[in-house]
């Protein structure tokens, strides 16, 4: 077993060699511009696109035709919500999102609040869950677009997306997704997911980063995106500017894995998965943060109390992971996705993200549990609440100062 | 953020844990921060009445490594001064010994605000006045 261990695949993940592989010609051998359309430079990249879309709408049940490549899930979201703003600016300017969405999402919305969009900011529950009646309660005669994020980055837990999705579709409003964490891992069908318009992108699968899609619908209905960069026209005039053809084919090609591996790998993950939150559970005071039902297979948030979760990442150094933590960002605020659960702002503090992986070990699980364990009681040991906390003083009763 | 090595070092083998009786006279407790916030420092000196000298110093620290580190250091600081001299220790002291990057300074204020509180506490208890603490925040 080698060292540092990784386990935080929901921020990125390692290129899969088999990627790489097929992307290495395509450097300096087939290095054309797919938009050359007058020599067979330009013909051979345009093969290997056109190769490569079909790969990536085969995994999610889309046509080729309605994948636009752009440089990643951000710029996916962005185009998403500021094209379809624009685009659909006679038809309505309110817009439904989620308050535990990716910061693409939310700082997107807050940029077209400022251009005169009306946002609704729905609330989860205590689970990280959003309830289909929540939506459809929020729906006015107003609504261009309903986003709602299909696996959350920090908790993993998965949202109602199918019914979202079903309830757009009866009231007439467009429906996003942003599916960067789910795409890969488990079955995503726009079709019977009733999806209009949905993120990914390919570094969070194996893929290489610099390279994602926006699937726009092409049929019942037909959805069209402004496009928020001039230039060429490529991608239907919804996207310019030259194709990353090298990021595209492994792109493509980390889309056929998955598609091929998923199921068995979900199994695997989850497995795993479940015998690291299991025994790290059996920690005093440590709590499961989000759903544990509806989840993606191969992420676990978990809160120890009376820790400081960048204190803990220390104690933890060769195992990477990422924390809740307010000392983890420039914010000094603790992850905003927690602490709209509900969570004090000490529990959010107090929590590690574990995020696994393909090449996830169950060595390096058993290692993880034992180094975890051990580093919490240390600290735990050093700890002024942990020590009231056994004493039975309720730190609520303390007169804090702020600082 | 990469970690200075003495950050690590007082973090790997934090001098001076532990809980000294605050019961006691000649026991001072220091309490500063808040569990919201994400750092919580107790910072307890022991003080020779006879000689105004410090012979132990203990902590306790719930935060990241920087404050661990700084908390660490302030009872190491602290062990043989006279409670005058403890009181002129500057929390930019610290940033200096610690290597600390700005994002990291309010972890040596904590540590400058739990050596303060620590004393008055004792004064307060052996019937002198509390000084005035000036507020950082």
């Amino acid at each position: 077993m080698n060292l540092p261990i990784y386990l935080d695949n929901n921020a990125t993940t390692p290129t899969d060699p088999r990627v790489v592989e097929a992307m290495i010609p395509y450097f300096t051998e087939f290095f054309g511009n797919a938009a050359s359309r007058n020599h067979p430079f330009g013909w051979k990249a345009e093969e290997a696109v056109s190769y490569a879309r079909e790969q990536i709408a085969a995994l999610i049940g889309a046509n080729e035709k309605e994948i636009i490549f752009t440089s990643g899930a951000t710029e996916s979201n962005n185009l998403a919500l500021k094209g379809v703003y624009e685009m659909y600016a006679a038809k309505g300017n309110h817009f439904i999102t989620v308050s535990t969405e990716h910061k693409a999402i939310l700082d997107a919305c807050k940029h077209l609040e400022k251009q005169g969009a009306e946002v609704t900011y729905l609330s989860v529950g205590e689970d990280g869950l959003l309830s289909v009646e929540q939506i459809a309660e929020a729906i006015k005669p107003n609504t261009v677009l309903v986003s709602v994020m299909y696996g959350n980055n920090e908790l993993g837990v998965i949202q109602p997306i199918r019914e979202i999705g079903a309830l757009c579709k009866e009231r007439g409003v467009l429906f996003h997704t942003d599916a960067t964490q789910a795409v890969g891992k488990i079955p995503v069908d726009v079709m019977a997911d009733h999806i209009d318009l949905m993120s990914f992108t390919a570094h969070k699968m194996y893929g290489p980063k610099g390279v994602g899609a926006l699937y726009v619908r092409r049929k019942n209905p037909r959805v069209k995106v402004t496009a928020q960069l001039d230039g060429g026209g490529h991608e239907r005039g919804m996207r310019s500017g030259t194709l990353n053809v090298t990021g595209i084919v492994g792109f493509g090609k980390a889309c056929e894995l998955c598609r091929l591996e998923m199921a068995d790998e979900a199994k695997r993950l989850s497995a795993l998965r479940d015998k690291l939150e299991n025994a790290l559970l059996t920690v005093e005071e440590s709590y499961l943060n989000g759903n544990k039902a509806n989840r993606l297979p191969h992420t676990t948030n978990i809160s120890f109390k009376y820790v400081e979760g960048e204190g803990l990442m220390m104690g933890i150094k060769d195992i990477a992971v990422s924390s809740g933590s307010a000392c983890t960002s420039a914010s000094l605020e603790p992850s905003y996705v927690l602490k709209s659960l509900g969570l004090d702002d000490e529990l959010a503090h107090s929590s590690l993200r574990f995020g696994l992986g393909r090449f996830t070990t169950e060595e390096e699980i058993d290692f993880t549990i034992k180094c975890v364990s051990d580093a919490v009681q240390r600290l735990r040991d050093m700890s002024p609440l942990w020590e009231m906390f056994k004493e039975g003083i309720d730190l609520k009763s303390i007169q804090w100062s702020e600082h | 953020m990469a970690y200075s090595d003495k950050v690590i070092d007082h973090y790997t083998n934090p001098r001076n844990i532990g809980t000294l009786d605050k019961s006691k006279n000649t026991v001072g407790t220091g309490l500063v921060g808040a569990p919201e916030c994400g750092d919580v420092m107790r910072l307890q000196i022991e003080v020779n009445p006879e000689t105004g000298v410090i012979e132990d110093a203990k902590f306790k620290t719930f935060g990241c490594g920087s404050a661990i580190a700084s908390s660490s250091l302030a009872t190491e600081w602290l062990k043989g001064k006279t409670v005058d001299q403890a009181l002129e220790i500057d929390n930019m002291e610290i940033v200096e010994e610690l290597a600390l990057p700005p994002v990291k300074i309010h972890c040596s204020v904590l540590a400058e605000d739990a050596i303060r509180q620590a004393i008055n506490d004792y004064r307060v208890k052996n019937g002198m006045e509390p000084m005035e603490l000036e507020s950082h925040h």
